[in-house]
């Protein structure tokens, strides 16, 4: 028996496949049509002008972020998150080292998912930027003043953080759901005991209103489900989160086929607010935890990293109105929400069918108890109770859905290469049109709001195949932008990627462009090390330590020469960018060194680590063309043996 | 109180804004800086136009060898107290004084004036032509003597990748126009003075 069902999945499941590419055929018919229609005009930003929109495209894999301009689809920069960066130091410099502790020490790389951008009253404030690491489940925030990573919190009791990290319409949460259940606590047991006693965490994380402090407020206990996606909902259903799930047969072995036995899953709606309220209470039990909790201040330029030891966790069954369970065809992958709130989108990936669920309906549902059973004791309602429709066969494995203002929906579809439009409501399928090739997620800018801003829509794929120049078996995948002003939409641009683009945000420019910072002041500059003049120079031995506060200006450092090092010394270079004007920073790399350069921005300190491991006469020099003299900008240091009796003197201003 | 004397008064005390507003203002526009540099010249201090101009044009200015824009020079000392002085005799002769005394004002305001203006040309002549010998980069004119990079005392002008503008600012007009009153104040008191006659 087991084997027939095998085998008919995988006959469906090649049949898919094969359908998929069929319509893969023939869909570049039109080529030459961009010229046309003056398609070029629409993405050509004129040198010197500005995009009108920013977007944060994440680079999965690469652990990082990447910030685009549309509709010009070019890379403006690579935000180091999860990953150690050789370009600024990220990661290397002893000042950003505890951004990347975990609870499993060092992790000096993660793969980043989901970018969303902070709220307020349902609307994009372009404050905070934050992201999820799925590997080693963390959350990190940006600060978009200065697109640096200032926060990082790891999430314990999760594994692969994949229904992250979306927020609320005031950024109340910022949630971390878990897509791999695992024993919590986590224990040495036979992982055939799967079920039943592996569970999943939905983690939500406060954010404190005004500097963006990250906080795990409390952690769900879920049953032992595959938590994939989640949406908060908004308008009407703000206070109440929703998440998408697979496996909840609770396999452990060959998911593939075994996790896809259930004609349908779940999506998880959680009752925030009502576990809030219960938690205020005194309501869950701290539970002993291990985790990292890394802050980046920005005034003494230095991250520190605290062990967290409990957090507080909830079981759903102990808050009776918290937790329901919505029937989705089959194995939803996307969760989404439209902007009024009133609809949630489960796209059940192995499903001919889209499916929609009504947020009225489901509060009627439970209003009236109409429940079909519990899963663990959470209340499972009916389908048909919940359903407010389906489109019917929109095309081959549908993904994730996003809104426009005008109350259409558009969903990519993985097989068929492909994104539709349809229309909420009727569920009629109003257009579609290839993506080059196999397109996860799409963006609209605004989008995960009350206000998405529907002028612009990209698509962004995992197959980049034919669309440039090959560079030899490894390709950058691609995204796509597409007009969705008008009733049909157009292709207008296709601009390749770094890492995998796993999802993005976007918003208008005007936001972030009009808070963006240009330099560090100085006279806000509290690095212990910091040297604010050349008054502050100096080199001092603590031991085998010896801690240089060095400055920097166009185009030279101070001290220039220094002698009394010794082999074994560990070396700290304290560098302040004594700069004040906007994008001259300086860089700094001596010979030899086992991490990387620095790149230090106008008014900062940074601290690399040299260990000297030979005695000589050893240059080192600015990393970044900063001026007519930057060939000039370098200096030696001498190093002495171990037993030299060389005292430590250093030459200031060419004394 | 007649009108005249009220013209004297209100004029003098017109001077007053030069310790609010800046007097002069000097730009520098490159095609590297989007923001031009600049530095407003108050009667009592040196300040940014834009947070850290000035040490941006220090910094800017050392590859030719000039020197850093003092903190201070002994004009701020001597100008401030000056224009206090000529804004209490303005009031005294507005209130106690024949007209005649409004016109024997407004040539000593513009005697001093002309005086501070050769002064402020001294001074940007010694800062743009005193270079640091050791300078890193070094320029001729034409006939081979050395570059100044001094800034026009008025007006715009180019100077290497720099184009160079130096004019008056709200304070400066503040001082113009009261001193235009107290010239119209004399007209006024002179009119007055024949009516009288009559
Ligand atoms: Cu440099």
């Amino acid at each position: 028996m087991k084997n027939i069902i095998k085998s008919t999945l995988l006959l469906v499941a090649t049949s898919l496949f094969f359908i998929g590419c069929g319509n893969n055929g023939g869909k570049e018919q039109k080529k030459g049509g961009a010229l046309e229609n003056n398609v070029a005009e629409k993405v050509y930003v004129a040198p010197g002008e500005h995009d009108s929109h920013y977007a944060f495209i994440s680079g999965g894999y690469s652990g990082n972020l990447t910030v685009y301009g549309l509709p010009s689809g070019r890379m403006f920069k690579e935000i180091p998150v999860f990953s150690q960066f050789p370009t600024s130091g990220y990661g290397y410099s002893e000042e950003t080292k505890p951004m990347l502790n975990t609870s499993h020490g060092f992790i000096p790389w993660g793969d980043s998912h989901h970018p969303d951008i902070s709220q307020t009253n349902g609307e994009i404030d372009g404050r905070f930027i934050f992201i999820n690491e799925n590997n080693t489940p963390r959350i990190a925030k940006i600060d978009l003043r200065t697109f640096e990573t200032t926060e990082i919190i790891e999430v314990p009791n999760s594994a692969g953080n994949h229904s992250s990290s979306f927020v609320t319409e005031n950024t109340e949460y910022v949630v971390a759901g878990t897509r791999f259940s695992v024993p919590v606590p986590q224990r040495d047991m036979p992982i055939k005991e799967y079920k039943g006693n592996f569970q999943g965490a939905l983690s939500f994380i406060s954010v404190e209103p005004e500097h963006g402090h990250m906080d795990i407020k409390f952690q769900i206990l879920m049953p032992g489900f595959n938590y994939d996606l989640s949406h908060p909902g908004r308008g009407a259903s703000h206070g109440w989160f929703f998440f998408s799930t697979y496996n909840t047969e609770e396999a452990s072995t060959l998911l593939e086929v075994n996790a896809s036995q259930n004609d349908k899953d779940f999506i998880a709606a959680v009752n925030w607010k009502k576990i809030e309220e219960y938690v205020n209470n005194g309501g869950g039990t701290m539970m002993p935890a291990e985790y990292a909790h890394n802050v980046y201040d920005e005034v003494t330029h230095t991250a520190t990293s605290t062990m967290k030891k409990e957090v507080r966790v909830v079981n759903p069954s102990e808050v009776p109105g918290a937790v329901y369970l919505l029937p989705t065809p089959k194995s939803p992958h996307g969760c989404d929400v439209d902007p009024t709130g009133e609809y949630i989108i489960g796209n059940g990936k192995l499903s001919a069918n889209l499916t929609v669920h009504s947020f009225t309906k489901m509060l009627d549902a439970i209003e009236n108890k109409k429940f079909a059973g519990d899963a663990y004791g959470i209340p499972i309602l009916n389908f048909e109770d919940v359903l407010a429709g389906s489109v019917e066969q929109p095309g081959l494995g549908p993904l994730h859905t996003e809104f426009d203002d005008k109350g259409n929906a558009y969903t990519t579809f993985f097989i068929s290469s492909e994104v539709v439009k349809w229309k909420l409501g009727t569920w009629e399928v109003l257009d579609r049109k290839p993506t080059y090739y196999s397109v996860g997620h799409l963006t609209i800018p605004g989008g995960n709001s009350r206000k998405p801003q529907g002028k612009y829509m990209f698509a962004m794929n995992k197959i980049t195949k034919d669309r440039y120049l090959p560079t030899g078996p490894e390709l950058e995948h691609s995204a796509q932008l597409y007009d969705i002003s008008g009733d049909k939409m157009e292709l207008l641009l296709d601009f390749p990627t770094h890492g995998e683009p796993h999802y993005a945000a976007a918003m208008e420019a005007d936001l972030i462009k009009k808070r963006s910072r240009k330099i560090y002041k100085l006279e806000e500059n509290n690095h212990p090390y910091a040297a604010k003049s050349d008054a502050d120079v100096k080199v001092v031995r603590k031991g085998n330590e010896v801690h240089i506060y060095m400055t920097t200006i166009r185009s030279h450092f101070s001290p220039d020469n220094i002698e009394g090092i010794k082999v074994g010394d560990k070396v700290y270079f304290h560098i302040t960018n004594l700069e004040q004007d906007f994008d001259v920073p300086h860089g700094f790399a001596v010979i030899g060194q086992n991490t990387s350069e620095l790149l230090i921005m106008p008014g900062q300190t940074k601290t690399s680590v040299w260990e000297p491991t030979k005695v000589g006469v050893w240059p080192f020099y600015c990393t970044d063309f900063c001026s007519a003299l930057h060939q000039e900008m370098q200096g030696y240091i001498r190093v002495s043996p171990k037993d030299s009796p060389i005292k430590l003197s250093w030459s200031l201003d060419g004394e | 109180m007649i009108k005249h004397k009220i013209l004297m008064i209100f004029g003098s005390l017109l001077l007053l804004l030069l310790f609010i507003f800046p007097l002069w203002n000097i730009t520098l526009e490159a095609p590297q800086y989007p923001t031009p540099l600049g530095m407003d010249i108050y009667i009592g201090k040196f300040a940014d136009m834009h947070p850290h101009d000035i040490k941006n044009i220090n910094l800017m200015n050392h590859y030719v060898g000039m020197k850093y824009i003092p903190e201070t020079i002994p004009e701020f000392k001597i100008f401030p107290p000056v224009i206090i002085v000529m804004v209490i005799l303005g009031v005294l002769i507005g209130l106690k004084a024949n007209y005649k005394w409004y016109l024997r004002w407004l040539v000593l305001m513009t005697l001093l004036g002309i005086a501070g203006m050769y002064d402020f040309y001294l001074w940007e002549h010694n800062y743009g032509h005193n270079l640091d010998p050791k300078a890193i980069m070094k320029f001729t004119n034409p006939d081979g003597s050395v570059m100044g990079f001094q800034p026009p005392l008025f007006g715009s002008k180019d100077i290497l990748n720099f184009r160079a503008h130096s004019y008056p600012r709200f304070g400066a007009y503040a001082m113009f126009i009261g001193m235009f009153l107290t010239f119209i104040a004399y007209l006024v008191g002179k009119k007055n003075q024949k009516v009288n006659y009559k």
